[in-house]
């Protein structure tokens, strides 16, 4: 037991050296002649030798005797310092951590006994010492540190050593040390986490007493209690600080990290550190530790330049790193700057596109400021190579990310040929955080003040008359929009009070998205200490924490994105890959209503109902022959079928049992109709549908989550084909041989709206993005355009002021679509823009809104759109139709 | 065979030989007094919606904020009747301290190492997962709990 402590004792004593070196060695390379320097860097690794030797730790004792050697030459200034002497001594300082973490973890030094390296050492140790001189001065002689005879390398006897060592201890940090030895003391940090709940404790019971002193008039008590009072808030204020930390905690590796990397890429980097002495909570520096490291790695490998690449740009080759930290506005900013090269744009979108993270066609309209950002994308590297310093994918996102954790944020400047300096803001202490305290269910519940947005009350009717519901998904107008609306005790799965009179809203934001938290009542706001939940409640994602209420019960702290998430009004999956560009990325918006049917191998397929006029059943009886496939006398009408199954997997051979009667769904759009025949209808859903990945397979469009199940979607396009001859006999198609262009990023929502347009016979064309859609305008003519609202790279608006400059394009009717109702209110004001709007996927619409623009712009561009208009314009539209019947 | 002699001995010597004993149902278990932290009456809880069953909620613990655990549900035993509140047994984990909600503290019991012995096999698999071993008491059977497997949900959902 005591040898353990004593072991434990040698432990922390070694730690707390070996970190205090790495310094002086850096220290020492600028300064190599530093007598003092070198003495206590010799004393230092002296110490754990002699410790070593005591303990019985045989390889440590090796490398630290052999290290120590070269050390003692050193400092008697027998040899000069070389970097590949520095570097072995680095070597062996690693080594000693490596054994020291060993004998921590397992009481023994590990199976690794460093040979290689100690061999090394003893090499390095003997060049000089063979070399030079094997003439030993004696002792009174060494005491008087003369430097050209005085050769101490292989004996260094205790007693020699300490005199050397009191010696040289005035001229040096000898003093000081010990100075602050008295000052400080170590404490371990569960003491002060015990010290800060105990506070926390006594804070409560004094709000006990206040209160209870209030109820009665006792002098002395009023006294009493007012004294034990202030003396409370200065003791928390107190032991809050225990917490804080110098952010030199973290900077203290940080110059070693720079050398090595300076050294292994031959550059010549100077660090500077400025304001180390600022501090922050331990949370919050073990927090940032890590990020820091790789952002100084970061500057140094990518940032600064070569000694010759800098002198060649009339840059001094010394290149220069500077971190500074600095309290403001009751946050801590860290920068960490570098007069590199600055970061290159057209590099990193050239690097985006590469990755897949933009479109060559986004990256054109990008500000330099947004181009900058995309360094924190996941999966981002600019390092042309990989070396082992940086650029190993795990990048700036991680850096991001990290900080983000703690309440932090990220900026990135640049200017090219000038540096570059990332810039990060974190807050003081996580430990206390403002929240407002509401309650659902019973139960109360803390929100913290960060997400909070505004609080709204709803009244009496107006509790009706505000939550509407679209599609079953409630919302509130909000200043003209829609916020989607959750309710906490559903999320919770609480019981609520019936029939409150009142409801209260809190608007909250979690990540870039808004939306409205139904609580039973609002509180107060609090400053709350945050503690962690135990590992059995890790898995929830709607709590952040727990904390101790004023009552000295536990409150849980809501965890804002968990919530939006698990009420579905933050869809949990995002697509990752646009997400920089698309911030507004669409959840639960593409909700529509799909039939579910299963056909061949084909388990569960997917078309909009819209598109669907009635489900059938035939007899196999009924179903006879004409033109080439099969058909069905259907209400006076032919209706011809598509077996599903052949457009599909064409070739496969019909299956012995012909189901009897056969499923079919009937496509129709005025008069022409077509059958598509399945195997079996499963269900209608109503869902946001995710993309998941688009098909090239004939006949499906793509495939994505519907109630949990993956689920193909089909191309009604390929299926028309199949009946192609048919549908074109039509007598009514208005539309027939017009041109649609469809912009729209989407190519699975490209594919659903082609899929109405083709059933109404127009000839469609697609784009991706603007510059596409340019594209196609120029080869072709064009009837009208049917572009998304969030076409990439900035909305319809470009489009159609591109349009405007030619003039055989101003007359082309634009229709925008929208992603939801909220949308197309929004936007109808900006009618001078485009010429409809309408929600996407809201097939009748879409083709009613052609039809009218179709007319109103042929005839009149400035007419107003009238309703009774659409039958003109079904009447123009025809006018192709007829000369195509005319060649039938 | 002699491996599981060997197990057993290890097994025996990570005991202080004394245990803190308690009731659940009619089931009596011991702790081992090192892992006990503290005892205490039933606590006011808050109520954790969306946790795992077994969480009964969370109490304040001193400043410290504590899972409670009912043991009741633990081991899938009938909900307890009547209106005696459930103690508050609080062990301490490598997670820190866990509370386990149990119907009644007993006295703290030496053993005697031979007559532990490792749970039949035939007792129900919910407390089969959670107990050590037992020691043969004069007059009854004490159940050894495993704590570390009695907060950790994730294994119990496993198994």
């Amino acid at each position: 037991m005591e040898d353990q402590e004593v072991i434990r004792e040698f432990l922390v004593e070694s730690y707390e050296n070996l970190s205090s070196l790495d310094q002086k060695f850096v220290e020492l390379e600028k300064h190599p002649k530093d007598a003092a320097l070198l003495a206590s860097i010799f004393r230092t690794i002296h110490t754990i030798k002699g410790t070593c030797g005591f303990l019985a730790f045989s390889t440590l004792e090796k490398i630290t005797h052999q290290a120590e050697s070269i050390l003692s030459q050193l400092r008697d200034g027998e040899r000069e310092l070389s970097r590949p002497l520095v570097s072995l001594i680095f070597e062996t300082v690693d080594a000693i951590r490596k054994v020291l973490a060993s004998i921590e973890a397992s009481g023994e030094e590990g199976p690794d006994r460093f040979e290689n390296l100690t061999e090394r050492l003893r090499a390095a140790a003997q060049l000089t010492a063979g070399s030079e001189s094997k003439s030993r001065s004696d002792r009174a002689g060494s005491n008087q540190v003369d430097q050209q005879s005085d050769s101490r390398t292989e004996s260094q006897d205790e007693l020699h050593n300490n005199t050397t060592a009191s010696e040289l201890r005035p001229e040096e940090d000898g003093a000081k040390p010990s100075a602050v030895a008295d000052a400080n003391i170590r404490v371990g940090v569960g003491l002060l986490d015990k010290l800060m709940d105990l506070v926390g404790e006594l804070v409560l019971t004094r709000n006990q007493i206040l209160q209870f002193n209030a109820e009665r008039e006792d002098a002395a008590l009023n006294a009493t209690s007012q004294r034990l009072n202030l003396i409370t808030t200065e003791l928390q204020e107190g032991v809050m600080k225990t917490r804080m930390q110098p952010i030199g905690m973290v900077w203290n590796k940080l110059p070693r990290v720079v050398r090595d990397i300076a050294v292994s890429l031959g550059k010549q980097i100077r660090l500077e550190m400025d304001g180390a002495e600022t501090e922050l909570d331990r949370t919050i520096i073990e927090a940032i530790k890590d990020p820091l490291v790789h952002l100084v790695r970061n500057s140094c490998d990518h940032g600064i330049e070569p000694p010759e690449v800098r002198v060649r740009a009339g840059k001094p080759p010394l290149g220069r790193l500077t971190l500074r930290a600095y309290h403001e506005g009751g946050q801590v900013n860290i920068e960490i700057g570098d007069d590199g090269a600055g970061v290159d744009l057209a590099r990193v979108k050239q690097k985006a596109i590469e990755n897949g993270l933009l479109r060559p066609e986004q990256a054109e309209k990008l500000s330099d400021r947004e181009a900058l950002n995309l360094i924190f994308l996941p999966g981002f590297s600019t390092a042309q190579t990989v070396t082992n310093v940086s650029g190993r994918g795990v990048g700036m996102d991680v850096v991001k990310s990290h900080i983000e954790k703690i309440g932090g944020v990220v900026d990135a400047f640049s200017r090219p040929g000038e540096g570059t300096t990332i810039k990060i803001k974190i807050p003081l202490t996580l430990a206390i955080i403002p929240g407002l305290v509401i309650t659902s269910g019973g139960e109360r519940f803390v929100i913290p003040q960060v997400s909070l947005l505004e609080l709204i009350r709803l009244e009496g009717d107006s509790v009706e008359k505000h939550i509407e519901h679209v599609q079953g998904t409630p919302v509130y107008r909000r200043r003209g929009s829609l916020l989607p609306i959750a309710y906490l005790n559903q999320v919770l799965g609480l019981k609520s009070a019936e029939g409150a009179a009142a409801v209260s809203v809190v608007v909250l934001q979690a990540e870039d998205r808004q939306f409205g938290l139904v609580v039973d009542g609002i509180n107060d706001t609090q400053e709350i200490v945050v503690k962690p939940l135990g590992k059995q409640l890790k898995g929830l994602t709607v709590y952040a924490g727990a904390t101790i209420m004023g009552d000295g019960r536990v409150a849980l702290i809501l965890d804002v994105l968990g919530i939006g998430q698990r009420s579905g009004v933050i869809a949990e999956f995002r697509e990752q890959t646009h997400a920089a560009v698309e911030t507004k990325t669409r959840s639960g918006i593409e909700q529509q209503r799909l039939l579910l049917f299963r056909a061949g191998t084909f388990a569960r397929l997917a078309v909009p109902l819209s598109l669907v006029a009635r489900l059938e059943e035939f007899p196999q009886s009924a179903i006879e022959h004409a033109g080439g496939g099969p058909v069905v006398q259907y209400r006076n009408r032919i209706l011809h079928l598509v077996p599903l199954r052949n457009v599909l997997e064409p070739g496969t051979p019909e299956p012995v049992q012909v189901p009897d009667p056969v499923q079919v769904v009937v496509l129709n759009d005025g008069d022409r109709s077509v059958g598509m025949v399945v195997d079996q209808i499963l269900d209608v859903a109503e869902e946001a549908v995710t993309v998941r990945q688009k098909s090239s397979r004939k006949g499906l469009l793509g495939s994505a989550v519907v109630g949990k199940l993956v689920t193909d979607f089909v191309d009604l396009n390929d299926v028309i084909q199949g009946a192609a001859e048919t549908w074109f006999q039509g007598t009514s198609g208005l539309a027939n041989g017009k041109t649609i262009l469809v912009a729209e990023a989407s190519a699975f929502s490209r594919g659903l709206i082609r899929s109405g347009l083709d059933m109404a016979g127009y000839r469609v064309i697609e784009a991706a993005n603007l510059s596409e859609a340019i594209g196609k305008l120029e080869q072709q003519p064009v009837d009208a355009v049917v572009a998304a609202l969030d076409l990439p790279p900035t909305g319809t608006s470009a489009l159609i002021a591109a349009m405007r400059l030619r003039p055989e394009w101003g007359a082309i009717p634009v229709l925008a679509l929208a992603e939801s109702v909220e949308q197309v209110r929004e936007r109808t004001g900006d009618a001078a823009d485009f010429h409809d709007c309408q929600v996407k996927f809201d097939r009748e619409a879409m083709l009613a809104s052609l039809a009218r623009l179709a007319s109103a712009l042929t005839s009149s561009a400035a007419a107003p759109v009238r309703v009774g208009e659409a039958l003109v314009g079904a009447e123009l539209a025809g006018v192709e139709l007829v000369s195509l019947e005319r060649e039938w | 065979m002699a491996t599981d002699s060997a197990t057993l001995k290890s097994e025996r010597a990570q005991t202080s030989g004394q245990f803190s004993t308690f009731f659940v149902a009619d089931l009596f278990f011991g702790v081992d007094v090192l892992r006990v932290q503290e005892l205490l009456r039933f606590q006011q809880m808050t109520r954790v919606p969306q946790a795992p069953e077994v969480i009964e909620g969370l109490i304040n613990l001193r400043g410290q904020i504590v899972t409670a655990i009912d043991m009741r549900r633990r081991l899938r035993l009938p909900q307890r009747t009547g209106d005696r509140a459930p103690m508050n047994m609080v062990v301490r984990t490598d997670d820190g301290a866990v509370s386990l909600l149990v119907d009644e503290i007993g006295d703290v019991v030496d053993v005697d190492e031979a007559t532990y012995e490792r749970p039949p096999e035939n007792l129900d698999p919910a407390a089969r997962e959670l107990i050590r071993g037992v020691y043969k008491l004069k007059d009854r059977l004490l159940l050894v709990l495993d704590t570390d497997r009695t907060v950790d949900l994730a294994a119990g959902r496993k198994a």
